[in-house]
């Protein structure tokens, strides 16, 4: 167990990576950086077993195809955190930008406030790589667009409202979205489909609300207690029925 | 066809042009009579410091006003008047040559590294884009091209180059293949302090024309000659390259040559060829390229052209034909023919 | 049934004092034309798609097809085309789709472009005694060289180059990708390639594990619904290609059918078997310029630095000043597809009605680039209707460094441009999925037929070199003094920046 701490004040994003890969290659396992502030693409493309902490704003793609490490952020994360990300955690302690988790194949994420417009988009899953976005506040419009697998949870933890963003789970075509209370009727995208959440369906997400509430030192039992919409999509080809051949 | 001659001394000591003329006459066969001309170093000396341009006007109203106005927003003229010529048989003067010794206000350029140079550059641009009737064909320092359409002899004795003194010429005698023999079109090329003179034809003009013309450079000639000074001008002056290395970008190996070299020799050189695949010429050629300090001569890579070197002394001789080496210089015998590419490059000493 | 049946497109006919009932039509035909009825083969010309599988199958030249033998009236406008579409749509109420590229009859510019050659001012050069250089390194190049002066008073090079592929003949095949063709189709390509020394692209369907011995020829593709992409894929990839948009439809997203998502085609890609495969109209980590810079930037930072990165984007209006922006963005070769861009399937409205030609698209940007300074920022590979040596010849005049063929490498596998690969039948064993269908392609054979062709394009083009005295590509490479415009109007040649004929 051997921890580094990077001051990464004023530093590039390229000497920064570097940095860090170097370390994991030498087998450090925590990588703590400091001042963080609007770097990009930090842990983009790392492969490995190694938690990186970073205190300040990382810039946009955090964790960007990223196979293995968990990170966790002590404040906001700008847009496409976790794009296109293989496996590992990111947690974030605030929120997040547009198109958070844009094509993400594995891994988890939890955004402990709100997240932008697209959350989830195109996310898909493989066998075992099922990709989670665990939210802890609200998603602007157009959440879980095209997507074609893995698991949204979404708490609105201080929104008793019924969800109101356009386009929800418009396309989607595989996966299912999870949302605390209810949702609009014309929230609804085109090929998605909502029910309440059942037993069995419950039974699926507790173990995210109990890492969600670990990670973020809250009671899980109002989570736990809540009702819940799931967001389903209608077909596995939504959009079969749009051509005729020539 | 067209025959070159150069000469260079290393110790800068002057020839007078009659010796070059009758070098050039006795490769008369390699010309048609349709174009020849001379450039020499060190015929200013009472004016080194100031760029020596030359003129070809029309007539001596519109152009000639107008050229002098875009000097005179540039920089001052320090002197300036015909260019004395003696009437030949076979030379009809078209145009009178004129010559303008200018001296540059810096300050108007300054993000350049060399703003003097940068500002008759853009003169000599301006002028052969713009200016009817005028025509811009040197403007370098202490240097002066003498060209026309004629037989060598005839455009020599229209200067009377005997009257001029150098320790570097090149002289060329054209026999044009795609324009017309003009004056403008005769060689040597000249831009700034680089002069051309060139056997062959640049199969590649067009890639090299677009190139050169994206770093401010217009084509105005009608010819592929006037790009190999522009090109030397950007890879030496602007860019910074040594001669050799110019000469290696504009000619370079084969990429089967340069897998044989050594490592370091074969990044450096895999390098030029990415970077100046644009500047690359193909095609036919023998030139030679002066500048104050130097005199390079080159060939295709497959030596199309005949190039032959001579030797004396300070001397370097480059020229199409030993012929027209030993007609300058009867008791050289150090006489070779170098390889197809390699630059060959005399330089001053003194 | 108000319009009710339309006149047979292909009309089959069978011999019968040839035909010896051998049954090979009816085993080669996937669409159904043919069945056995006693002594006599049957015949639904109605299902014919003139894939001509039947014919380079019969042992005894018995099967003769003919186009359209019962037509409409002719009408120059009301076309059999525009009506039969207009029946399609109106009993559907869907959008048309079809298959490979553009067939709107649209004047080919190739076809109205020249050569040169050289006589006399200077001498053509003999391609087969002489050294001619067909290699081109696609990449940044840096603009110009820093050297510094060592202790021994040599040039030291201080500029490091960024890496660059090593082509050695400027003609490379395009992205298809697994899925929509075959994995037999893919190895094919992926031998012929390598064995030329060129390159070709992987599509946006992943990397099947079948290719990875050919990885170091191949161009990974990430496009918007970023399928088959990790790291390790991209760690494979001799280069990465971002693909925006393709010529056959620009401006729309892509979908693969469910029922081409077989087990194989599913685990590349890495989405469920059977599920659609839909790529989005935009990267949607892409919505403008400064973020196609991140993504690039992003794909090199995973890579750490090591692969050239290419934006591939469809040729549309104003694809000059896209690619500039694209030169600016860090990447290293843009790609440009043109409207004749083959497809498996597109809206055909789309295929046929939107972007311009690779000629004009290719001119435009080297012309756009060099204007501002930055030609040597990117390579261009030219993409879209690429036919024969001669198109490459005369695309790299007009400023392509090189090209990606597409449809000519099907052909050389027996692909007859029947344009039905969306239908997933192709008897071909090229655009299908279907075990029996694919096994009919031999990577041996057609490996070998691919390698041929780019062999004799080669060929051509270092004759058509030596012939305008050129012996190395760099030097045709924007030479648009050796084109002439052979009819074309004077705002075309402006756009060329050739002369006409005769000039």
């Amino acid at each position: 167990m051997t921890q580094i701490t990077i001051n990464a004040e004023g530093m590039h994003y390229t000497p920064l990576n570097k940095l860090i890969r170097q370390a994991v290659r030498e087998g450090v396992s925590e990588i703590i950086l400091d001042n963080v502030m609007g770097q990009r693409f930090i842990s983009d493309g790392l492969i490995g077993d190694v938690k990186i902490t970073i205190n300040g704003i990382p810039g946009g793609d955090l964790g960007m195809f990223m196979k293995g490490p968990t990170i966790e952020v002590f404040g906001n994360a700008d847009h496409a955190l976790g794009n296109t990300m293989d496996d590992g955690t990111i947690i974030i302690h605030g929120s997040s930008g547009d198109a958070t988790a844009h094509s993400m194949r594995g891994g988890t994420v939890f955004i402990r406030d709100d997240i932008g417009y697209r959350g989830g988009i195109h996310m898909k899953q493989y066998e075992d790589k099922r990709p989670n976005l665990i939210i802890g506040g609200s998603a602007r419009a157009f959440l879980g667009e095209y997507m074609a697998g893995g698991l949204v949870i979404m708490f609105r933890l201080h929104d008793d409202t019924p969800y109101a963003e356009m386009g929800l789970a418009s396309g989607i075509h595989g996966g299912e979205i999870f949302i605390r209370g209810t949702v609009e009727e014309w929230t609804l995208g085109i090929g998605s489909s909502a029910r309440e959440a059942t037993s069995e369906d419950m039974e699926k997400i507790t173990p995210y609300i109990l890492e969600f509430s670990k990670h973020f030192n809250l009671a899980s039992s109002f989570l736990l207690n809540s009702s819940y919409t799931r967001i389903a999509p209608v077909s596995s080809r939504p959009f079969a029925g749009k051509y005729t051949w020539e | 066809m067209c025959g070159i001659i150069g000469v260079i001394d290393k110790q800068r000591e002057f020839m007078d042009g009659s010796a070059l003329r009758d070098s050039l006459s006795i490769m008369n066969e390699r010309g048609s009579g349709e174009g020849a001309g001379y450039a020499a170093y060190g015929v200013y000396p009472d004016y080194s410091e100031l760029y020596a341009i030359h003129v070809f006007y029309d007539n001596l109203v519109e152009p000639k006003t107008q050229v002098e106005d875009l000097l005179e927003t540039w920089g001052m003229i320090e002197h300036d008047e015909e260019i004395p010529t003696w009437e030949q048989n076979g030379i009809r003067k078209i145009h009178i040559p004129w010559r303008y010794f200018f001296r540059p206000k810096t300050r108007l350029m300054q993000r350049s590294r060399t703003p003097d140079d940068e500002i008759v550059k853009y003169i000599v641009m301006e002028v052969n884009k713009s200016i009817k009737g005028a025509l811009v064909f040197s403007s370098g320092k202490n240097l002066g091209v003498f060209k026309a359409s004629g037989w060598p002899e005839e455009v020599a004795n229209f200067y009377r180059i005997e009257n001029y003194e150098g320790y570097l010429w090149l002289a060329h005698n054209r026999y044009p293949t795609n324009t017309p023999g003009w004056w403008g079109g005769a060689h040597p090329f000249n831009l700034l302090n680089w002069s051309v003179v060139h056997n062959g034809e640049i199969t590649s003009y067009g890639t090299n024309r677009r190139y050169i013309e994206s770093f401010g450079y217009d084509c105005s000639m009608y010819t592929d000659t006037e790009v190999v000074a522009y090109l030397m001008d950007l890879l030496i002056r602007r860019h910074e390259l040594t001669q050799e290395l110019a000469v290696r970008a504009l000619a370079p190996p084969f990429w089967e040559e340069i897998e044989r070299m050594p490592e370091k020799e074969q990044k450096l050189t895999k390098a030029l060829r990415l970077t100046y695949g644009s500047a690359m010429m193909n095609g036919p050629f023998a030139i030679a390229v002066a500048s104050p300090d130097s005199m390079v001569g080159f060939s295709d890579r497959i030596k199309l052209r005949p190039l032959v070197i001579g030797e004396h002394d300070n001397r370097l001789y480059i020229s199409s034909e030993e012929a027209a080496i030993r007609t300058i210089d009867s008791s050289i015998t150090n006489i070779y023919m170098p390889r197809a590419g390699d630059p060959i490059v005399g330089r001053t000493i003194a | 049934m108000i319009i009710g049946s339309r006149p047979t497109k292909f009309q089959v006919a069978i011999d019968n004092d040839q035909c010896m009932l051998c049954e090979r039509c009816i085993e080669n035909c996937s669409y159904g034309v043919f069945r056995r009825d006693n002594e006599k083969i049957l015949i639904n010309s109605r299902n014919c798609v003139a894939c001509h599988r039947c014919i380079s199958q019969c042992p005894r030249d018995a099967i003769i097809i003919k186009e359209r033998p019962c037509d409409y009236r002719s009408h120059p406008v009301w076309t059999a085309q525009v009506k039969e579409n207009i029946f399609k749509q109106a009993e559907s109420g869907k959008i048309l789709l079809g298959g490979m590229g553009n067939a709107a009859p649209y004047p080919i510019i190739f076809d109205q472009l020249v050569l040169d050659a050289c006589q006399i001012t200077n001498p053509s050069i003999d391609p087969l005694r002489e050294p001619m250089e067909l290699r081109t390194y696609i990449g940044k190049k840096p603009k110009k060289l820093e050297f510094v002066k060592n202790a021994t008073g040599d040039m030291d090079l201080v500029t490091e180059i960024a890496p660059n592929l090593k082509v050695e003949t400027p003609i490379m095949i395009g992205h298809m990708s697994y899925g929509a063709i075959s994995l037999n189709a893919q190895l094919s390509l992926a031998r012929a390639v390598s064995e030329v020394g060129t390159f070709m692209g992987t599509g946006e369907g992943g990397l099947h594990k079948a290719l990875h011995p050919y990885q170091n020829n191949m161009i990974v593709q990430i496009a918007s619904g970023r399928f088959g992409v990790d790291v390790n894929y991209l760690e494979r990839g001799a280069a990465i290609e971002i693909k925006i948009g393709q010529g056959a439809k620009p401006g729309i997203g892509g979908h693969l059918p469910g029922e081409k998502v077989c087990t194989d085609v599913s685990c590349t890609r890495m989405i469920p078997e059977g599920s659609d495969a839909i790529s989005p109209a935009p990267h949607h980590d892409i919505y403008s310029i400064e973020d196609l810079k991140q993504l690039v930037l992003s794909l090199k930072e995973a890579t750490e630095w090591n692969k050239p990165v290419f934006v591939k984007v469809a040729a549309v209006h104003n694809v000059a000043a896209i690619a500039a922006g694209i030169a600016r963005s860090g990447a290293d070769a843009v790609v440009i597809d043109g409207f004749r861009g083959g497809t498996g399937a597109a809206p055909t409205i789309f295929r046929d009605h939107v972007g311009i030609p690779i000629e004009t698209a290719v001119a435009a940007v080297d012309a756009k680039l060099r204007k501002q300074g930055i030609r040597n920022e990117v390579s261009i590979i030219a993409s879209g209707g690429i036919r024969q040596s001669a198109d490459v010849a005369k695309v790299i005049c007009l400023g392509a460094d090189a090209v990606y063929i597409g449809t000519a490498a099907l052909v050389a596998m027996g692909c007859r441009v029947c344009g039905t690969c969306y239908r997933g039948l192709c008897t071909w064993g090229i655009a299908t999925q279907r075990p029996d269908l694919v096994a009919r392609l031999n990577p041996d054979e057609a490996s070998q037929n691919v390698k041929n062709l780019i062999d004799a394009w080669t060929l051509e083009l270092a004759e058509f070199m030596g012939a305008a005295g050129i012996n190395s590509i760099e030097s045709l490479r924007g030479n648009r003094d050796r084109l002439r415009g052979y009819m074309l109007d004077q705002s075309m040649l402006d756009v060329l920046d050739v002369k006409t004929i005769g000039a």
